[in-house]
């Protein structure tokens, strides 16, 4: 407890973009075998330092097999909700699950240099408390940390539908599930909200036995994954609204509500429309009668490809689909960044227009059959991935690994784990930075990044930027 | 209490008037809270002959409010469970939560002492009258005195100084919020059992 709100936390978005900007990121790096024990990498990302673009301190857990994949922290700038008071926490801790193991550490990172396990829950505790599993998003909000969770009970997890649980924001302590009324949500994936408004979204991916031994063709084909995106009334804890994109929408992943709480829309990343490969975002909003709406609004083509140069998945298609497998909106709601992991694509959207996008800028790294270099000359795996995007809106950081066993069927010749960072020009436009790249350990994996003092994916704000 | 509310209120509208309208609804609750919490105290003071008991055990109930609130530092979660349109009633469970109205019964049980020369000549019933006004009085002006204080930082949080003086001026307030009403239950206790 502060005697003073902690000064990362920033009472709108436009706030935060003038705050000091980011000395660390913290990126998780997995096993994809589970050789070697997962960790998260602080990397030094002050411009000028002597260890710029390198990890300076690894946190190694004790267990081999979890699996990290995304994480978050213990308090945001949601602290400073004049709702709730809890505007006293430290932004101190990362809440870090292992997606495979359903084991969560919480990780003090109050001296980066020297960030240290601080707790860890155990599965049978989550299994217990929650009947989830396989827990993924972390955003704090108002009553605590939530958590979304892919699997429901039993080994398969597929006991029960997945959701979200509630851990206390200061003991770390499972408090319980979350819905009280969940509708036709039967998965999950991703989930956000905007807090004076009272609402949130929540996204689908698939059950485990759909993705953790590699994507299913069969289940793709036939339109098996998720498709609909899921409105709820936050506090009361209940599914009001269930958006079905179509069927052929295949994977509705990341949600990315505007940042301005005034604002009543956001956009949703679909990975592939199963009738034409395309890549998809959709703009969701809510009419003048308090409706949910959604439309189409930015479609990426796939590449023709002779099929001797596709990995075995993808030779009946002729095809490099884009794979959108990630999507990141600036805190001015301006640029959505839009991750296509096959293609090795990474675009820059101006959304001023939500339902407008104009595309504004481009980078080429990695891709299947392609394998873009970085202007460095090194090679960079797989595609791009995980991105984030610094608070002022000025780096954007991204890693490259989607899920091991998923690399491995889209990707079977390439291996390794790299974090790179483009600078962003003064009216749009991507660069690749030159000096910034990260090359993880041998053996291991990058996925999700975390920048010290929040980021563009972490933070929800309770004032408007006005 | 909730200031901040009635600048999120106005900035979320986009208009002047969401402040004193919001600023009304926290008042309306707060009110409601220090009633409910005095408007007992005052029924149960027609038991003159308990005078001295009464204030005693009002002393002590604010004192143990005080040591829980500094031995319990959690806030309460069920407060962020309110609609944020519901502003009276958040006001109304912030008070109760933070024992807002309990803190004034030592003070307002003071007031309404009566000298052991006049338990002869008055009757009970003016007795209780009277002091079921006093305590509209007092949570009156507990209400009024806040929300004015709490207007003027929200006004010029809105107007003028921005959102930044939000979180650079918001003081964790807890313990001495606690620690004042211990001493308040203490002040109660003493004039109690030892002034008349």
């Amino acid at each position: 407890m502060n005697l003073r709100p902690d000064p990362t936390f920033h009472a709108s978005p436009k706030l935060a973009m003038q705050a000091p900007v980011e000395n660390y990121a913290f990126t998780v790096m997995l096993s994809p075998d589970g050789l070697q024990s997962d960790g998260i990498a602080v990397v030094d990302v002050k411009v000028g330092s002597d260890t710029y673009g390198q990890i300076v301190h690894q946190v190694i857990v004790p267990n081999k097999g979890d699996e990290f994949h995304h994480f978050g922290w213990n308090a945001c700038s949601s602290s400073l909700s004049p709702l709730t008071g809890h505007a006293f926490l430290e932004r101190r801790y990362l809440i870090v699950p292992g997606i495979r193991s359903s084991r969560i550490y919480v990780i003090d990172v109050k001296e980066p240099l020297k960030a240290k396990i601080h707790k860890t829950i155990e599965p049978e505790e989550l299994f217990e408390k929650t009947g989830y599993s396989r827990p993924h998003t972390i955003h704090c909000g108002p009553e605590g940390i939530y958590v979304s969770c892919l699997g429901g009970g039993g080994a398969d997890g597929t006991d029960g539908p997945p959701g979200i649980f509630i851990m206390d924001c200061e003991t770390f302590e499972i408090i319980g599930q979350y819905e009280m009324d969940r509708g036709k949500q039967d998965k999950h994936y991703d989930f956000w909200w905007n807090l004076p408004q009272d609402y949130m979204v929540s996204s689908e991916w698939g059950l485990p036995p759909q993705f953790e031994n590699g994507v299913v063709p069969e289940d793709l084909l036939s339109n098996k994954y998720g498709h609909s995106i899921h409105f709820w009334d936050l506090r009361a804890r209940k599914n009001i609204q269930t958006m079905d994109f179509g069927e052929n929408y295949q994977m509705a992943l990341e949600i990315r509500p505007a940042h301005d709480p005034t604002k009543s829309y956001g956009f949703c990343g679909v990975v592939v429309d199963t009738t034409n490969l395309q890549g998809a975002i959709f703009t969701w909003w809510r009419d003048d009668d308090g409706v949910w709406q959604s439309k189409k609004t930015i479609t990426i083509d796939p590449r023709p490809e002779k099929p001797e140069n596709l990995p075995p998945l993808l030779q009946g298609f002729e095809a490099v689909p884009p794979l959108v497998t990630d999507i990141d909106l600036s805190l001015d709601d301006k640029y959505l960044y839009v991750a296509c992991w096959g293609l090795g694509e990474m675009h820059q959207y101006d959304v001023s227009d939500p339902m407008n996008p104009v595309l504004a800028g481009k980078v080429e790294l990695g891709g299947i059959a392609r394998g873009a270099k970085h202007p460095n000359g090194e090679n960079f795996a797989y595609g791009p991935q995980m991105v984030e995007i610094s608070r002022d809106g000025k780096r954007i950081y991204w890693t490259n690994s989607l899920y091991s066993t998923w690399d491995d069927q889209f990707y079977p010749d390439d291996e390794g784990g790299q974090m790179v960072m483009a600078d962003v020009g003064e009216n749009g436009g991507l660069t690749l930075n030159k000096d910034f790249y990260v090359d993880f350990p041998k053996g291991l994996r990058s996925h999700q990044i975390r920048l010290e003092g929040g980021d563009c994916s972490t933070d929800s704000f309770c004032y408007p930027s006005a | 209490m909730g200031w901040p509310l009635a600048v999120s209120a106005a900035l979320m509208e986009s208009k002047h008037s969401a402040l004193p309208k919001a600023l009304g609804m926290l008042a309306t609750g707060h009110f409601l809270a220090m009633i409910g919490i005095l408007l007992p105290f005052s029924l149960m003071m027609f038991l003159v002959r308990w005078e001295v008991e009464l204030r005693v055990v009002a002393g002590l109930l604010v004192i143990a409010m005080g040591i829980y609130l500094l031995i319990n530092r959690r806030h309460p979660k069920f407060l962020a469970r309110v609609h944020p349109a519901r502003l009276a009633l958040w006001s109304f469970l912030a008070a109760m939560a933070h024992g807002a109205g309990l803190m004034l019964v030592p003070i307002f049980l003071g007031m309404c002492a009566v000298g052991a020369d006049d338990v002869g000549h008055a009757a009970a019933q003016s007795l209780m009258g009277s002091n079921v006004v006093t305590a509209f009085v007092v949570a009156a002006v507990h209400t009024l005195s806040m929300t004015l204080a709490g207007g003027m930082i929200a006004v010029a949080t809105y107007r003028w100084l921005g959102l930044k003086f939000l979180s650079k001026t918001w003081f964790n307030l807890d313990i001495v919020w606690a620690l004042s009403l211990v001493s308040v239950g203490a002040f109660g206790l003493y004039s109690a059992l030892f002034v008349h």
